[in-house]
């Protein structure tokens, strides 16, 4: 049976199929459903776990217990699962392990457009990339066999083009591997310097191996044309260079590291013309230049962003792209009624220096709000924040950080600031939710992936454990209070935590409640919080009641200075 | 055949695709859809690309490459008009959502859309809002649209209206249904 499937869905159902037993991730554009889809599989045990290392170090431990196992991530991820990576690579598998991570060129959805492809080459363990939903599936059971078959983790790579894609899928039955037994053997699973020398040199034995292997793989395909022009690529690109240039000959890398670098010399020297097409970074092309290949890559194509048919055609053909019009941008905005509003309102006020972190609440860094100075990782909020007292005590900043990427790394850097004695303050908006990946459980909602309920991680108490020893929850529409906390905190001589407290307005159910503007003096100061639901007209602000979730927010209400808006409820 | 979703996050543009794929799929259409999910769903400008026939390479559509432009709103319609052939057609929901430099005083609306697409390309501006509360809830508003779609394009309509009784929960599929008919009728 054929079936539409999201890339994403395809990795799981692969998954699946391949008979994996266990998967561990932690949420991130683009590769979040993949886990959401594992979910739903009663054979197979999945997770969210706190961050990427831990879910690595799960996938590792269930690989060397036996069974086939999957752990998945985005691509600035795998710089947090980086330290466990490059040792498993010296370790090898027991059982299957395959390490999915999504890379974003173009930045959809991400702080960097960082090129996961050099992972594989530092940590020395084979990636292959799917170009389609079919082969995204496919090669999940293709990694996983490899995985056993050379004792390696196998990463596979996607790019958002190609997790965010449906295709049509051959669904399948689910093949059972039993568990592989595990036998002791320090000289493979305990890395330290005595065994770790041995594996290192077994390390670099598998990778010869492999890169011969490489060199006959059917998932490395090539597809003679006119020979005028030979392109190489990969995932993506392959999809779009069959489109703008129908007649070049092209080689199809499913396996984009090792390279068959003998198979692609002899490529190259059959067409008159041979071009590396690859988005970021020219992976492919300098290891081909190095081996002494002739190719062209960077020099045409861009180092930033995605590439398209478009400007595959513009390039290669000189046909211009339509240029877009020039129009009002239309940001991501924080939805109306997000609790995380209020806390951003009064640190623009107060003018604070504001070291924030990943989230939803990284909007608060949008007009009008405006009052976010610092991003820079998950989690880096709370180190910077210190960082930035310890140069400058007299500094007036706050750190503020999301729940769930409080958890994921924010945890340590608070421990850091207690124990150095730092006077910073942490605001954790503590939404009950990972917002901005969709809504996932994490540790703080007392939920699983699978919706069961499980112990729910006090965010209190944790940061009490730390030592901190003010710490006050707040409901962040409490714009006099919070004010307040900021205010007094800041003159703190110690490391003070602010639990804004509120759940996320998009998990609110039933009819809500909306605001009316009667009088408006068209003063302009509502508009100051950035709220959707407010625009501003020459007659004065209306508020559009389907996006409007009323008092229960009633951030407008509180900074009218005349009064003019009004709980509509008040007409019954 | 490609057709191009633009809108504003939260407009329920993912359904819109889901119907258009099913269509593809009940037609022995090879198709490939594209959506990028995350950030861009906080009210920012998403874009669905569907494309559909033999073979489909590519699951994204590139600029001069669309047969139709499916619009929610307006300002979205006006911004990926360059998305559009020569002799592509769109249908745009007459609607305004204010970005938030607008809303701010930041930028101002353009308030010459209408007129500036319809001197270029064939359009066509439904009431998608007002036909689905007819129907029987705001929210088929995306599949008014698709009827829209379906008559403009051509498109089998009993095919269509299948795909949709395939993609909605059964007890929203009578409104759907109303909502599919009176949307294809909306064009003249
Ligand atoms: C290392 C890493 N992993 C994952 C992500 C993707 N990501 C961005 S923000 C975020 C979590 C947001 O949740 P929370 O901190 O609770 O804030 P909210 O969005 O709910 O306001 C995630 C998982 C990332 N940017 N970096």
């Amino acid at each position: 049976m054929k079936k539409l499937l999201l890339t994403n869905q395809a990795i799981a159902q692969g998954a699946y199929e391949s008979g994996v037993r266990v998967v561990s991730s932690y949420p991130g554009t683009p590769s979040t459903e993949i886990t959401e889809a594992v979910a739903k599989y009663n054979e197979v045990y999945a997770e969210w776990a706190p961050n990427e290392k831990v879910a690595l170090e799960v996938g590792i431990g269930a690989s060397i217990a036996g069974a086939r196992a999957m752990v998945c991530m985005k691509h600035v991820g795998l710089n947090v699962a980086a330290d466990p990576l490059f040792t498993i690579a010296y370790s090898g598998v027991n059982g299957g392990l395959v390490i999915v991570v999504a890379d974003d060129p173009g930045m959809h959805s991400s702080q960097n457009e960082q090129d996961s492809r050099f992972y594989a080459r530092s940590a020395h363990i084979p990636m292959v990339e799917p170009a389609d939903s079919q082969e995204a599936k496919d090669y999940v059971g293709f990694a996983l066999d490899f995985s056993e078959k050379y004792d390696t983790p196998v990463i596979l790579r996607t790019t958002t083009r190609i997790a965010h894609s449906q295709s049509f899928v051959e669904i399948g039955e689910r093949q059972e591997y039993p568990l592989r037994p595990y036998v002791k053997d320090v000289s493979k699973y305990t890395m330290m310097p005595s065994s770790a020398k041995g594996r290192h040199i077994v390390v670099e034995a598998r990778e010869n191996k492999i890169k011969e292997v490489a060199e006959t793989l059917e998932i490395n395909k090539v597809i003679y044309k006119d020979k005028k022009l030979g392109v190489i690529c990969a995932g993506a690109i392959y999809q779009y260079v069959e489109e703008a240039l129908p007649h070049a000959s092209i080689y199809k890398l499913g396996m984009v590291y090792p390279l068959p670098i003998q198979s692609l010399k002899r490529f190259a020297s059959e067409v008159d013309e041979c071009i590396v097409i690859e988005e970021l970074e020219p992976f492919i092309e300098n290891q081909l230049k190095a081996n002494g290949v002739n190719v062209k890559g960077k020099d045409i194509f861009s180092l930033q962003g995605e590439i398209t048919v478009a400007t595959i055609r513009e390039k290669m053909c000189g046909e211009k792209a339509v240029k877009g019009v020039d129009a009002p941008v239309r940001p991501p905005i924080m939805c109306a009624g997000c609790p995380h509003r209020g806390v951003f309102y009064i640190l623009n006020k107060l003018r604070c220096v504001v070291n924030a972190d990943i989230g939803c609440y990284t909007l608060g860094a949008q007009a009008p709000l405006s009052s976010v100075d610092t991003v820079i990782c998950m989690g880096a909020s709370v180190g910077m924040a210190h960082g930035f007292r310890k140069a400058n005590k007299d500094a007036k900043n706050v750190a503020v950080i999301g729940d769930s990427t409080f958890i994921h790394s924010g945890i340590t850097g608070l421990i850091n600031a207690v124990y150095n004695k730092s006077a910073m303050t942490l605001i954790i908006l503590d939404n009950s939710t990972t917002g901005m990946t969709g809504h996932q459980e994490h540790p703080g909602t007392g939920k699983t992936l699978q919706g069961d309920i499980t112990s729910k991680l006090d965010l209190y108490q944790i940061c009490k454990a730390c030592g901190v020893e003010k710490i006050d929850v707040v409901d962040p529409y409490d714009l006099v209070n919070v004010e307040r906390l900021v205010k007094e905190n800041m003159a703190r001589q110690e490391v003070c935590v602010i639990i804004a407290k509120r759940e996320c307005e998009l998990l609110k159910k039933g009819a809500k409640p909306y605001c009316k503007v009667e009088d408006c003096k068209n003063c302009g100061l509502c508009l100051r919080i950035g709220c959707p639901a407010i625009a501003k007209t020459d007659k004065g602000v209306k508020i559009d009641k389907s996006l409007c979730v009323g008092v229960d927010c009633g951030l407008c209400i509180k900074v009218c200075p005349f009064n003019s808006i009004k709980d509509a409820r008040e007409d019954n | 055949m490609n057709i191009l979703i633009v809108g504003v996050g939260g407009q329920g543009t993912l359904l819109t695709s889901k119907v258009l794929g099913k269509y593809a799929e009940l037609a022995g259409f090879d198709c490939k859809l594209s959506e990028v999910h995350g950030m861009a769903q906080r009210g920012g400008s998403v874009v669905t690309h569907v494309r559909f026939g033999k073979k489909v390479y590519s699951p994204i559509i590139w600029e001069g490459g669309a047969d139709i432009i499916l619009a929610f709103e307006k300002l979205e319609a006006f911004r990926y008009q360059n998305y559009l052939k020569e002799s592509g057609v769109m249908v745009i929901n007459d609607m305004e959502i204010y970005p938030m430099p607008v809303i701010i005083g930041a930028a101002v609306y353009p308030d010459t859309i209408k007129d500036s697409l319809s001197g270029k390309v064939k359009t066509a501006f439904i009431n998608a809002a007002e036909i689905a509360i007819k129907a029987g809830n705001i929210k088929a508003l995306n599949i008014v649209m698709v009827g829209a779609l379906t008559k403009m394009l051509g498109f089998d309509f009993d095919k269509m209206s299948q795909a949709v009784t395939e993609s909605v929960p059964p007890k929203f599929l009578d409104v759907n249904q109303k909502a599919l008919l009176d949307g294809y009728n909306s064009i003249g």
